[in-house]
C-alpha cells in the first residue's frame, strides 16, 4: 500500500467522515432535494441548513461531554440542566414587566446560564473533590434536575411570545441560522482553549492517568473541576436554544436523552470512553452524523418513536468496527493479503 | 501463638468485638445504614401522618414495587461485575408489550410468558457479548440494547394494548390475607420474593456466586486464578436480561394493560435502589438483600410523597439527594478502610 494512503487510512478522522459522507450520499441519492439550497429573503434554506440549525444543542452538549469524557469522567446531567436553564429563563421572561425587551431577555440567559453553571460546579465538585464516581456523581442531579426545573415552571409548560427570546434558535445572521454561529462560536472558544493552550494536554494527562499526572504535578483537581462546570455552562447555552426553537419550557421534553445522544457523538468521532486522547473535531463530525441520520430517519418516514431502533443498529456497528478483536481480525486479514502478493513479487523476481 | 493472639482479643473487651465485626463485615454497614433509613423513615412517616405503617400501606409497598425489586436484583448481579446494565426499563417495556400483543392474538400464557423470559435473556446476552467478546464498555453495550429495545417496543404497537388474559390478571388481583391485621400478598409479590432468596442462594452458596464478587474484586486476579470469567460475566447480563424479561411479566400484570413507553427512567430508579442499598458501583461488594432495603426505601419516598399530597416530581429529587448522601458516606467509609489496612 502507498505510504500516504496508509498514512490517511490511519488517520482517526477518517472513519467518522467516511460515515457522514456516506449518510450524505445515501440521503442525496434517495431525495436529491438533500442537498438543495434555496434563498429566501436573502436567508439561506434547505434540508442541510436545517441540520446545522437543529444540531447547535447537541453540539454544545456533546462539546462539553468531550472535556469531561477526556478526564475519564462522563456526564449525565446535561439533559437536566437544560431543563432547569430553559426553565430559569422562561420563567424569568413571563413573570417581568417587559418580556420583548432585549435586556430582559439577556438577564434571563445570563441568569439561566449562571444556574446551568452552578450545576456544573457541583458535578465538578462531587467527582474532584469527594471523589464520587462521575456516573453517580451526575445520576444524582440527572434524577433531581428534572424536579427542580418542574418546580420552577410550578409543573407547567411555562410558554412567552418574546421576540427577541425567539431570535436565539429560529432568527438568521447574514443568511444563516443565528443558532450555527452560536455552535460555531463555541468550537472556537473550546478548541482555542484546549489546543492553543496547555489545558488540551493536561487534560489527556488527567485522563490517561490520573495518580501519575497529579504526581508530575498537573493539577488534576482543577482540571477535572473545570471540565464539568464547562460541560454544566455549555448544557446551559443549549437549554436557552432549545427552549427558543420551541418557545416554552417543557420540564420533561427538554434534553431528553440528549445525554445519550451526546455520548454517541463522541464516541462516534473516536474519543475513546476510557479518557484520555480527545477529539473537538471527531465530536463535531459525530454530531453532524447523528443529525443527519435523525433528519434521515425522519425522511424515510419512519415514526420518530421507532428511531431508537435505528440509532441502536448505528451505535452496535461503530462500536463493532471501533473494538480491538474486529481490528486484529482485519490485520489478519490484511496481512495475509500482503504476504500474498509478497510472495507473488518474489516469484517474479 | 495463638493463645497470645486470644489473650489479646480477650483484654481489648467490647469496643475491640465491635471493632473486629466491623472490618469483618465492612460491606454489611451500608445495607445496616440502609435498614436504619428505611425504619427511620417509617417512624418518622408514622409520627407525621399517623396512619403510615398500616398492613395497607405496607402491602401496597411490596405489590407497587414488585416489578422494581425483580429489576434490581438482576441489576445487582451486573454491578457485583462491576459493570451497569441501562437497558432493563426498556427491555421491559419491549417484553410487556410483545407478550400483550400476542397475548391479544389469543396466544396462551404458557407460551408467552416462557417466550418473554427468553426473549429478555437473549437481550442480556447481546450485551454481555458485546462487552465480553468485543470490549465495549457496558455503558455504551447496555445504552444500545436500550434503544434497540425501546425502538422494537414501538415496533410492536405505537398504542397501548390491553390484556384481558385471566391468567395475568390473576397474578395481580389475587389478594391473599395472612398474618395479623389485613396484610395481604398478591401473586407478583410472591413472585418478587422469590427472587430474592434465589438471587441470595445464588450470589451466597454457589460457586458462581462466589466467581461474581471475584471478579467484580479484580478481574485481572479472577482470571489469572483460572476462574471463568467469560461465561460468569456472559450469564450475570442475562440473569439481569431474565429478570427483565420477568419484570415485563409482572408490570403487565400490574398494570393491566402494555404501553411502550412503560419504564422510561425506570434503569436509574433501579440503579438507584441497588446503591442505596449499599452495592458498590466498582463492583465486588454488596448484597441482593440490600438492593430489596433499597427498593423499599424508594417505594416509602414514593407512597410519602403522595401522602404528602405534593408534586411527584419530589419523588426524583429526594432519590437524588438520598442517593448522593449514600454515594458520600460509602465514600467516606471505604476511604477509612483504606486508611485503616494501610
Amino acid at each position: 500500500m502507498n505510504p500516504t494512503l496508509k498514512r490517511f487510512l490511519a488517520h482517526r478522522l477518517v472513519w467518522p467522515i467516511t460515515a457522514l459522507l456516506v449518510l450524505v450520499i445515501v440521503n442525496t441519492i434517495a431525495r436529491p432535494s438533500f442537498i438543495s439550497i434555496t434563498v429566501q429573503n436573502g436567508q439561506l434554506y434547505g434540508p442541510l441548513l436545517d441540520i446545522l440549525r437543529n444540531s447547535a444543542p447537541l453540539m454544545l452538549v456533546a462539546l462539553g461531554m468531550t472535556l469531561v469524557i477526556a478526564t475519564r469522567g462522563i456526564d449525565l446531567s446535561v439533559g437536566a440542566i437544560m431543563a432547569v436553564s430553559g426553565a430559569v429563563a422562561l420563567t424569568y421572561i413571563s413573570a417581568s414587566p417587559a418580556p420583548e425587551d432585549l435586556s430582559t431577555v439577556l438577564v434571563a440567559i445570563a441568569l439561566a446560564v449562571f444556574v446551568a453553571l452552578l450545576l456544573g460546579v457541583w458535578n465538578g465538585f462531587l467527582v474532584a473533590v469527594v471523589g464520587v464516581q462521575p456516573i453517580i456523581a451526575t445520576l444524582v442531579l440527572m434524577l433531581a434536575g428534572r424536579g427542580v426545573a418542574l418546580l420552577i415552571t410550578g409543573g407547567f409548560i411555562t410558554t412567552i411570545t418574546s421576540a427577541p427570546y425567539r431570535f436565539m434558535a429560529q432568527g438568521y445572521l447574514v443568511g444563516l441560522p443565528f443558532a450555527f454561529y452560536v455552535s460555531v462560536i463555541a468550537i472556537v472558544i473550546v478548541a482555542v482553549l484546549q489546543r492553543r493552550t496547555a489545558l488540551g494536554v493536561l487534560t489527556e494527562a488527567v485522563g490517561i492517568n490520573p495518580e501519575a499526572s497529579r504526581l508530575a504535578g498537573v493539577r488534576s483537581r482543577g482540571i477535572i473541576w473545570g471540565a464539568y462546570a464547562a460541560s454544566g455552562l455549555l448544557a446551559g447555552f443549549a437549554g436557552i436554544l432549545y427552549s427558543s426553537n420551541i418557545m416554552a419550557a417543557d420540564a420533561n421534553a427538554a434534553g431528553l436523552y440528549i445525554e445519550l445522544d451526546a455520548i454517541l457523538a463522541v464516541v462516534l468521532g473516536g474519543t475513546s470512553l476510557m479518557g484520555g486522547k480527545f477529539t473537538i473535531a471527531g465530536t463535531v463530525v459525530g454530531v453532524f452524523t447523528i443529525q443527519t441520520l435523525k433528519s434521515t430517519i425522519t425522511f424515510l418516514g419512519v415514526p420518530p418513536a421507532v428511531s431508537p431502533l435505528f440509532l441502536a443498529i448505528v451505535v452496535v456497528i461503530v462500536v463493532l468496527v471501533q473494538s480491538p478483536r474486529t481490528r486484529s481480525l482485519f490485520a489478519k486479514g490484511a496481512d495475509a493479503v500482503r504476504g500474498g502478493t509478497r510472495r507473488t513479487a518474489e516469484v517474479a523476481s | 501463638m495463638s493463645a497470645i493472639t486470644a489473650d489479646l482479643g480477650r483484654t481489648g473487651g467490647f469496643a475491640d468485638t465491635i471493632q473486629r465485626f466491623r472490618s469483618r463485615h465492612a460491606s454489611w454497614v451500608p445495607v445496616f445504614a440502609a435498614v436504619v433509613i428505611l425504619v427511620a423513615m417509617l417512624i418518622g412517616a408514622q409520627a407525621y401522618f399517623g396512619n403510615f405503617v398500616t398492613p395497607r400501606v405496607l402491602s401496597a409497598l411490596l405489590l407497587d414495587n414488585a416489578y422494581l425489586l425483580i429489576l434490581a436484583v438482576g441489576m445487582t448481579f451486573v454491578i457485583l461485575t462491576g459493570g451497569i446494565d441501562l437497558s432493563v426499563g426498556a427491555v421491559m417495556a419491549f417484553t410487556g408489550m410483545l407478550g400483550a400483543s400476542m397475548l391479544s392474538q389469543g396466544m396462551p400464557v404458557a407460551v408467552v410468558i416462557p417466550v418473554m423470559l427468553v426473549l429478555g435473556a437473549l437481550m442480556g446476552l447481546f450485551v454481555g457479548v458485546l462487552v465480553q467478546y468485543f470490549g465495549v464498555q457496558p455503558f455504551i453495550a447496555s445504552l444500545a440494547a436500550m434503544f434497540a429495545a425501546r425502538g422494537l417496543a414501538f415496533m410492536v404497537s405505537l398504542s397501548s394494548i390491553r390484556v384481558e388474559e385471566p391468567a395475568i390478571l390473576w397474578l395481580q388481583s389475587t389478594r391473599m390475607q395472612g398474618g395479623p391485621g389485613s396484610f395481604y400478598i398478591t401473586p407478583t409479590g410472591i413472585l418478587a420474593l422469590v427472587v430474592v432468596v434465589v438471587g441470595i442462594l445464588i450470589l451466597q452458596f454457589t460457586r458462581f456466586g462466589r466467581t461474581i464478587y471475584a471478579i467484580g474484586g479484580n478481574e485481572q486476579s479472577a482470571r489469572l486464578m483460572g476462574l471463568p470469567v467469560v461465561r460468569t460475566k456472559l450469564l450475570a447480563y442475562v440473569i439481569s436480561g431474565v429478570c427483565a424479561g420477568l419484570a415485563g411479566v409482572v408490570f403487565t400484570a400490574y398494570t393491566g394493560a402494555s404501553y411502550p413507553l412503560n419504564g422510561i427512567g425506570t434503569e436509574l430508579d433501579t440503579i438507584a435502589a441497588v446503591v442505596i442499598g449499599g452495592t458498590l458501583l466498582t463492583g465486588g461488594s454488596g448484597f441482593v438483600l440490600g438492593s430489596m432495603i433499597g427498593v423499599f426505601v424508594y417505594g416509602t419516598i414514593k407512597t410519602a410523597i403522595s401522602f404528602l399530597g405534593v408534586d411527584q416530581s419530589w419523588t426524583r429529587i429526594t432519590i437524588g439527594a438520598l442517593l448522593l448522601v449514600f454515594v458520600v458516606v460509602q465514600r467516606l467509609l471505604v476511604a477509612r478502610t483504606a486508611r485503616t489496612s494501610r
